[in-house]
């Protein structure tokens, strides 16, 4: 077995990772895509009655199980009952694992690859809960990894499975294939032009859930949503991901592009006046909470988008563009896509914190904030 | 109480905020509290979906003429009632003894289906493993039908009989 390497959150907390940096297919509005997959040992209870005792049995063999892979990159090991409060915050603000695992109780872990391409959650709600994240619209490609993750796990352990219900999850509402697909979608311009409740609707009837970028209730902080599938039994993984790529994908992105084209032709003033007022708050502000910060950098990351993708050029749009963000690595270009993700997650209060070197209190937070936001976009 | 940005509409949505030991409170309407970019919860999530769907299950003193208490898993000890407050299963053997109460809850959860199709662990026994490639060639089919391809939906269907005639030889 190899020996357990340990991480330096600092080593993520300076940079966005790989999956948020505003690539891939769709990216201007398909941020990440994610495939989870849910799995239990055979011969064990469910973790809601295990004694602490049979929770680190779990956990150990898994562990060793999973640090012994080849998954083309190194993993690290975390153990999450053993790290303190601000590195969990981390790993959740960078989606790394669920406020459920940071905040649970007993024995419980996390194997990290250092691209964070990859985490698997040992003791979650289910004994194993695999993820594979991915830039922009790749659903098959997530689809394919963690498929592969999981046979080669499967060589080594026992799964509860039964050939009528699936695998067997803790929770009824994830059994069978014990999938969960989603992608994480920038949405404004629905917002904006007063016909998110549509696209909420919309989810209702297909049986797909929505969440805001952090969870239940953080939808309107950044006008980012989690899409994701609530059916997992009858339908086959592949159908699943096949429906998400074919038909709601595209649907989605449809809906978004047509609220910018209105918004771009027939209400330009209030586009304008988004950008404008948060470019404006951005550059000057001395004071902002992290959630004003997220709400405003959305409407920067829409007008850059309407740029580069549909060639818009309002005055505000191109102001914004002529801004020259400290962060690129070509001055002359512009402010790019990647600063403002980068503002995004690197100025969450735990990266905030960890990067800074030490806990702060929110207001010297909101500070620090500012003032990380007004370099940045002032050049 | 109206709302304290429009001073029109009855204010819905309370806020209390506490930073840096101040405290400070909001109370708006649902249209300002979008403006402002405070989040309201537009959908049911399933684990309360669920719980609620739990609180009107009937129980097993209802389903089997048993009180609660006599059914419980042998295997980890878990009964219904413990179902019915945590949402969660005590052992995969709870989904076999409590299949009964389980499976209206199954049904509405996952849309009506109530059988796996999709992946299976390579050490499944034969037999199962048949069952279940029937079951995703038969929503394969399904899909092909549907979509007017009738060509692969003929494949599909020389694939099922195949199956089929397999089983029945074992």
């Amino acid at each position: 077995m190899n020996a357990i390497r340990i991480m330096k959150l600092t080593d993520l907390s300076s940079d966005i990772n790989e999956w948020f940096g505003g690539s891939g297919p769709l990216a201007d509005i398909v941020i990440s895509s994610r495939v989870r997959l849910a799995r239990n040992l055979a011969g064990h209870k469910f973790l809601s009655r295990c004694s602490n005792a049979e929770k680190s049995d779990i956990l150990k063999k898994l562990r060793d199980v999973l640090m012994s892979l080849d998954l083309g990159d190194k993993v690290f090991y975390i153990s999450i009952d053993k790290a303190p409060a601000l590195d969990r915050h981390l790993l959740v603000e960078r989606h790394l694992i669920s406020r459920n695992h940071a905040f649970g109780k007993g024995p419980r872990g996390v194997v990290i690859a250092q691209r964070e391409f990859f985490t698997a959650m040992i003791n979650e709600e289910d004994h194993l809960r695999l993820q594979v994240l991915k830039a922009g619209c790749q659903l098959s490609q997530c689809a394919r990894q963690v498929h592969h993750i999981d046979d080669m796990i499967e060589q080594k352990v026992e799964f509860a499975f039964s050939p009528r219900y699936g695998y067997l999850t803790a929770c009824p509402t994830n059994l069978g294939t014990a999938i969960r697909v989603s992608v994480m979608l920038h949405l404004p311009a629905l917002k904006m032009t007063g016909q998110i409740e549509k696209f909420f609707n919309a989810a209702r009837d297909m049986n797909l859930a929505v969440r805001g970028l952090f969870g239940e209730g953080t939808e309107a902080a950044s006008d980012l949503y989690q899409l994701s599938n609530q059916v997992t039994l009858g339908v086959s993984e592949s159908a699943i991901v096949t429906e998400f790529e074919n038909a709601i994908i595209p649907e989605v992105v449809e809906y978004e592009n047509a609220a910018r084209s209105q918004l771009l032709t027939k209400q330009p003033d209030i586009l304008d006046d988004k950008i404008s007022r948060a470019m404006a708050l951005l550059q000057n502000a001395h004071l902002i909470s992290s959630q004003e910060a997220l709400f405003l950098l959305s409407h920067l990351r829409l007008g850059i988008n309407m740029h580069n993708h549909m060639g818009a050029s309002t005055p505000a749009i191109k102001r914004l563009c002529s801004l020259k963000g400290s962060g690129d690595a070509d001055k002359r270009s512009g402010l790019s896509i990647t600063t403002i993700n980068r503002l995004f997650m690197l100025t969450l209060p735990a990266h905030l914190q960890l990067n800074y070197g030490k806990p702060l209190d929110p207001t010297h937070r909101d500070a620090l904030r500012a003032q990380i936001i007004r370099s940045a976009l002032n050049g | 109480m109206q709302c304290q940005i429009c001073n029109k509409n009855e204010a819905t949505i309370h806020l209390t905020e506490i930073a840096g030991g101040v405290r400070t409170e909001m109370h708006l309407c649902e249209l300002c509290a979008h403006e402002q970019g405070i989040a309201i919860k537009t959908n049911i999530p399933i684990n309360e979906l669920l719980s609620s769907l739990l609180a009107v299950q009937p129980t097993d003193d209802e389903l089997t003429g048993r009180p609660d208490k006599q059914l419980s898993c042998p295997h980890c000890g878990f009964t219904l009632d413990q179902f019915r407050k945590e949402a969660l299963l005590g052992c995969p053997y709870d989904y076999e003894i409590f299949e009964k109460s389980l499976l209206p809850l199954i049904e509405k959860a996952h849309n009506g289906k109530t059988t796996h199709c999709g992946k299976f662990p390579s050490k499944v026994p034969r037999d199962a493993r048949m069952q279940i490639e029937l079951l995703n060639l038969r929503q394969q089919l399904e899909t092909a039908v549907q979509s007017e391809d009738y060509e692969l939906a003929a494949k599909l269907r020389d694939k099922i009989s195949a199956i089929e005639k397999r089983k029945s030889d074992c």
